[in-house]
C-alpha cells in the first residue's frame, strides 16, 4: 500500500467530514513546507539562501527525472540533455540583445534570438517546452528498445546533445558558454516551481495516469493486454519528465548566470541518479527530500575539498572527495537498499 | 587527394580501430557471460594504465614485464570490483538495470578515487623507446606502436579464442552465458568462472590501456571514459557478446572516426556525436549487431 | 472433419479464424487453422504440449500477426488491430504464467484497467465507464475537484468488481502476496474489468487442486452468465474441459485435428492418437 493512500485513509479517519482536507492535504502540506523554506531563506545569509535555491532546482529536476525513471520505469540516462536545452533556450530568451552581442564573439547569435527578449516566466516555460519537445523526439526511436539498452541509447543522446552544445557556436557560443544571464531565479521563483512540480507530479503519480505508468513498469505485456497503448504512455511520461527537467535547467541557468557545456555533462545525470535512488524510484516526495539532502551534503562536503583550517588543525584540500563519497553511497545503496531510503519497492526492469 | 594520403588514413584508422577492438573485446566478454554492461570497463583500463606507469617509472621494469604485470594486477582489480560491487547483486538476482547503475557508480568511484589519490593533472606516460620508431613506406608512415598494438592485439584475441573455445573453463563460461541457473545446478563453480571472466576482461583492458598510452602518452584519471564509450559502441555494433563482433566493430569504428576527421574536416568536431548515432542506429535497426544472437521475450 | 466456411456476417458467431498460418523462421507453428466460436459459448482449446494453443491465443489477442489468414471479431476484420486496440473492442485474456502488476495492490490492479477512450461505441456496460473516467492528465496533476470525484467513483467500481469475484477482503494486499489461486482469480477479474465480450483463459486451472478446480468451473460458468461473455479456454485438465466446455477444438502440431462436442472429441480416433501416440 502506498504512502498516499495510507495518509489519505488516516486523514479520512481523523476528519471524517472535512472533504476539502481529504482531497488537498497534500497541497496544504506542500504549501506549508514552501512557506517555511521561504521564511528560512529570507532570514539567513546569502550562502544558505543560494543553497536553498539550488536545492529547490534539484528538487524540480529530480522529481521530473523520477517520473519517467521511477514511476514509468523507463530508465534513461539523459536528463543532462533536457536540463541543457531548457537552460540554453531560456537563457537565450531572457538575455538582452546587447548582452548577446557582447557574449557571442565567435559567431553572431542565430536569427530569431538576436532581437528577442522575453519575461522570465515565459522564457522558463518555453525552455521547458523545448526540452519536452526534444524528449518527445528522442523518445520516439528510443522506446523501441527496453531496459539497459534504453539506458545506453539515452546516454548516447545525452552525449550527442553535449557535443552539439560544444560545437553549434551560433546558438550556444561553443565551449565558452553563455555569460551575463540575468540572475532572475529568486528564492520565491525556485520554491514556487519546486512546490508546483512536486504537487503536480505527486498527484499525477497517484492518479489513473500514474497507475497506468506503474502497470507498464510492472509488466509491459500485461499492460498491453489490458488495453494500454504502452508506447504512447511511455512517450507521455518521458515528455512530461523532459518538461520539468527543462524547467529546472532554465532556473539553473538564471541561478548560475553563466552556463557552458561543462555544466551539463554526464556528471549532472549522475547527481540526479543518486538523488532518485536515495529517494526511492517511483517516490516523488522521496526524491524531493533526497534532492534537498543531497544538495546540502554536497555543498557541505565542498568544505573538505577546499581544505579546513580550524586553529591548529589543518586538513589539506582533497579535490574529488565528494564524488568518491557519493559513488560509494550509490554502490552501497544498490547492494543494501535498492528501493532507496524512502521507497518501498525495488526496480524490476529486466 | 592522393593514394598515399588514403593509405595513411587507413593505417591510422586500423591503428585506432585495433585499440578500440581490444577494449571492446573486454566489454563483450563480461557482457557475454553475465549480461552486465560494465560501464566501468574504460576506467579499469585507466587503472591498468596507471599501474603500468608506476611499474615503468618507479620500478624501472622492462616494458614486456611491466605489460604482463600490469595486466595481472589489473585483472585482480577487476575481480575485486566484481566481488565487492556486482556479486552481491548477482546473488540477490537483482534486475539488470540495477547492475548497470552500480557499474555507473563503480565508474565514478574509480575516476574520483584516482583524482583524490593522484590528482587530476595529466601525466606523461614513459613510452619505451622501441615504440617511438617509425617505418616509412613511400609516403606512408607506420609507427612501431601501431605494429605492436596489432601484433599484441592478435596474440590476445588468439589466446582468448583458445580459452573460450578449447578449454574447460571456456566451456563453463559459454554455459553460463546460455543459462546461469542450470550451469550452477550442474555443479560448476559459477563464482569462480565469473571471477575468471572479470580477470580476463580486466587484464585485456590493462593491455589495451598500455597500448593506448604508447600511442597517446598522456594519462589522467578521466582518460578511460571516451575510449571506453567508443569501444562500447564498437561492441554493440559488432554484436555485444561476440568476440569477433567486437574486433570487427572496433576496427570499423576506428577507421570511420579517422575517415570522418580526414575526409570530412567540417564534421570533425561532431565525430563523437556521429559515433553515438551509429550506436543508436544499431540498437534501433538491429539491436543484436553484426554477429550477435537474438534474444526474445516469451509471452 | 467437415469443412468450415467462414462467413463474417453471421451474427451467431463472435470470433472466426480464417485459414491462419504462422511461421517463426522456418518453423510452421500454425497450419491453416480455421474455426468459429459461437456467441455465448464456452469453447475449449486442447492439445498436447507445443501444439500451438498459446500461439493461437497470441494471434487472437494481437501479440503476433499471422503470416497469412484473417481474424474476424463480431463481424469485423481485426487482423491488423494492435493488441491494446483489441482490448478496446472487447477481447481480453489471462496468461499461462500469471502476469499481474506485482507491486501494485489488488485494487490498483483492477483500477488500472479503467482507462478506455473508445468505450462509448461498445455496448451498454461501457457507457457507464465513459461517465466515470473523463478527466485529463493535467486535471489530475492540478488536482481539480473533478479528478477526486472520479477517482472515488473508480474505487467504487473496482471494489464492486472485486466483490463479484470474491476478493474484496484482499483489496489492499500487494498482488504478489496473494495465494496462487487468488492471483488467478485476480487476473480473471482484471480481464473482466475491461468489460470484454470474449474472454480468453490460458490454463486457468494450472496448479490448482481438484477442489479449487471444481470451484473454478462454477466460477467460469457464473461469469459467463453474469457478464454475458463468450469464453475460450486452454486447459490440460480434461475433467474441467469436458465438464464446462460446450465445444472443443483439438490442436496437434499446429493443425486443427478435431472440432465438436465433448462426447465427439472423447471418442475421436485422431485425438486419441495425438494424445497417446500412434501405437494405440
Amino acid at each position: 500500500m502506498n504512502w498516499y493512500l495510507r495518509i489519505r485513509k488516516l486523514i479520512q479517519k481523523k476528519f471524517p467530514n472535512n472533504k476539502f482536507l481529504h482531497r488537498y492535504f497534500g497541497l496544504i502540506a506542500f504549501i506549508i513546507v514552501g512557506i517555511i523554506s521561504l521564511f528560512i531563506g529570507n532570514h539567513v545569509n546569502e550562502f544558505w539562501q543560494r543553497l536553498i535555491i539550488l536545492s529547490a532546482i534539484y528538487v524540480i529536476m529530480a522529481v521530473g527525472y523520477n517520473f519517467s525513471n521511477g514511476v514509468a520505469g523507463q530508465f534513461s540516462l539523459d536528463p543532462n540533455a533536457y536540463a541543457a536545452i531548457g537552460a540554453y533556450v531560456a537563457a537565450l530568451l531572457t538575455m538582452s540583445p546587447e548582452t548577446k552581442e557582447n557574449v557571442f564573439i565567435l559567431e553572431p547569435v542565430m536569427k530569431p534570438f538576436d532581437k528577442i527578449q522575453l519575461p522570465f516566466l515565459i522564457a522558463t516555460l518555453i525552455g521547458g517546452l523545448a526540452a519536452a519537445f526534444s524528449a518527445f523526439l528522442i523518445g520516439i526511436p528510443s522506446f523501441r528498445v527496453r531496459g539497459d539498452y534504453l539506458a545506453i541509447i539515452t546516454f548516447g543522446f545525452g552525449e550527442i546533445i553535449n557535443v552539439i552544445a560544444n560545437n553549434l557556436v551560433s546558438l550556444t557560443n561553443g565551449a565558452l558558454g553563455l555569460k551575463g544571464i540575468p540572475e532572475y531565479t529568486t528564492l520565491a521563483w525556485a520554491i514556487g516551481w519546486a512546490i508546483f512540480s512536486v504537487f503536480f507530479l505527486w498527484h499525477l503519480t497517484n492518479s489513473q495516469v500514474g497507475r497506468i505508468l506503474k502497470s507498464i513498469r510492472e509488466d509491459e505485456i500485461a499492460a498491453e493486454a489490458t488495453g494500454i497503448n504502452v508506447f504512447r504512455w511511455k512517450l507521455f511520461a518521458f515528455t512530461l519528465s523532459g518538461f520539468f527537467i527543462g524547467i529546472g535547467g532554465a532556473l539553473f541557468a538564471h541561478y548560475l548566470t553563466t552556463i557552458s557545456p561543462q555544466v551539463f555533462t554526464f556528471f549532472l545525470t549522475f547527481n540526479l541518479l543518486i538523488i532518485i535512488l536515495i529517494g526511492g524510484l517511483g517516490s516523488i516526495v522521496g526524491s524531493a527530500i533526497a534532492a534537498v539532502l543531497f544538495t546540502f551534503a554536497f555543498e557541505i562536503l565542498r568544505v573538505f575539498e577546499e581544505g579546513i583550517h580550524i586553529g591548529h588543525i589543518n586538513i589539506p584540500p582533497i579535490p574529488g572527495l565528494r564524488m568518491v563519497v557519493f559513488a560509494i553511497l550509490l554502490i552501497a545503496l544498490m547492494i543494501f537498499r535498492p528501493q532507496g531510503l524512502f521507497g518501498d519497492k525495488e526496480v524490476s526492469i529486466k | 587527394m592522393d593514394l598515399s594520403f588514403i593509405a595513411q588514413e587507413i593505417i591510422n584508422g586500423i591503428s585506432l580501430g585495433a585499440l578500440y577492438a581490444l577494449i571492446a573485446v573486454g566489454y563483450t566478454m563480461v557482457y557475454g557471460v553475465i549480461r552486465l554492461i560494465n560501464f566501468a570497463h574504460g576506467d579499469i583500463m585507466m587503472v591498468g594504465c596507471f599501474i603500468a606507469y608506476f611499474l615503468l617509472l618507479k620500478l624501472k621494469l622492462p616494458w614486456p614485464l611491466a605489460l604482463i604485470l600490469s595486466a595481472i594486477l589489473t585483472g585482480f582489480v577487476g575481480v575485486l570490483v566484481d566481488r565487492i560491487a556486482y556479486k552481491p547483486l548477482r546473488d540477490r538476482g537483482a534486475a539488470r538495470i540495477i547492475n548497470l547503475i552500480t557499474a555507473v557508480g563503480v565508474s565514478f568511484f574509480l575516476e574520483s578515487l584516482f583524482v583524490v589519490v593522484l590528482g587530476g593533472v595529466p601525466r606523461a606516460f614513459p613510452v619505451p623507446d622501441i615504440f617511438n620508431k617509425e617505418f616509412c613506406i613511400g609516403n606512408v608512415y607506420i609507427s612501431m606502436a601501431t605494429i605492436a598494438t596489432i601484433i599484441i592485439g592478435l596474440i590476445c584475441v588468439s589466446i582468448l579464442f583458445y580459452i573460450v573455445y578449447k578449454t574447460k573453463i571456456g566451456m563453463a563460461m559459454r554455459a553460463i552465458s546460455v543459462d546461469f541457473e542450470t550451469t550452477k545446478l550442474m555443479g560448476v563453480n559459477v563464482d569462480r568462472i565469473i571471477s575468471f571472466t572479470f580477470f580476463l576482461g580486466s587484464a585485456l583492458a590493462a593491455i589495451s590501456g598500455f597500448m593506448w598510452a604508447i600511442q597517446f602518452p598522456s594519462i589522467d584519471p578521466y582518460m578511460g571514459i571516451i575510449p571506453g564509450v567508443k569501444a562500447f559502441v564498437a561492441a554493440v555494433f559488432g554484436g555485444i557478446g561476440s568476440v569477433i563482433g567486437a574486433v570487427v566493430g572496433g576496427l570499423i569504428i576506428g577507421i570511420l572516426e579517422i575517415f570522418i576527421v580526414g575526409f570530412l574536416p567540417d564534421l570533425a568536431q561532431y565525430r563523437d556525436a556521429l559515433i553515438f548515432l551509429i550506436l543508436i542506429f544499431t540498437l534501433l535497426v538491429k539491436p543484436t549487431g553484426l554477429f550477435g544472437e537474438k534474444l526474445e521475450e516469451k509471452v | 472433419m467437415e469443412k468450415i466456411y467462414v462467413d463474417p456476417l453471421d451474427p451467431h458467431y463472435i470470433l472466426e479464424l480464417d485459414h491462419i498460418w504462422i511461421k517463426f523462421g522456418g518453423l510452421i507453428a500454425l497450419k491453416d487453422v480455421t474455426f468459429k466460436v459461437k456467441k455465448g459459448e464456452i469453447f475449449g482449446l486442447i492439445g498436447p504440449n507445443g501444439a500451438g494453443k498459446t500461439t493461437l491465443f497470441n494471434i487472437i489477442t494481437g501479440v503476433y500477426r499471422p503470416t497469412s489468414g484473417k481474424v474476424f471479431f463480431d463481424g469485423d476484420d481485426i487482423t491488423d488491430l494492435k493488441a491494446y486496440e483489441r482490448v478496446w473492442i472487447g477481447i481480453s485474456r489471462t496468461f499461462q504464467n500469471i502476469r499481474l502488476f506485482k507491486n501494485l495492490t489488488v485494487l490498483e490492479n483492477i483500477m488500472t484497467v479503467f482507462h478506455f477512450k473508445k468505450l462509448q461505441k461498445w455496448g451498454p456496460f461501457f457507457v457507464k465507464f465513459l461517465d466515470i473516467f473523463p478527466y485529463k492528465w493535467w486535471e489530475a496533476g492540478l488536482a481539480l475537484p473533478k479528478f477526486f470525484k472520479f477517482e472515488e467513483k473508480l474505487e467504487e467500481y473496482a471494489l464492486e468488481l472485486l466483490k463479484i469475484v470474491g476478493l474484496e477482503d484482499y483489496w489492499d494486499w500487494k498482488a504478489s502476496s496473494l495465494p496462487y489461486g487468488k492471483q488467478r482469480k485476480l487476473e480473471i477479474a482484471r480481464a473482466l474489468a475491461t468489460n470484454p465480450k470474449l474472454l480468453l483463459l490460458d490454463e486457468p486451472a494450472a496448479g490448482m487442486n481438484p477442489q479449487e478446480t471444481s470451484e473454478l468451473m462454477e466460477f467460469i460458468r457464473k461469469i459467463r452468465d453474469e457478464f454475458n461473455l463468450t469464453i475460450i479456454l486452454i486447459e490440460h485438465d480434461m475433467k474441467l474441459v469436458m465438464g464446462v466446455c460446450e465445444t472443443i477444438a483439438v490442436l496437434d502440431h499446429g493443425e486443427l485435428i478435431a472440432l465438436g462436442k465433448p462426447e465427439e472429441i472423447k471418442n475421436n480416433k485422431r485425438v486419441i492418437e495425438a494424445y497417446l501416440g500412434e501405437a494405440i
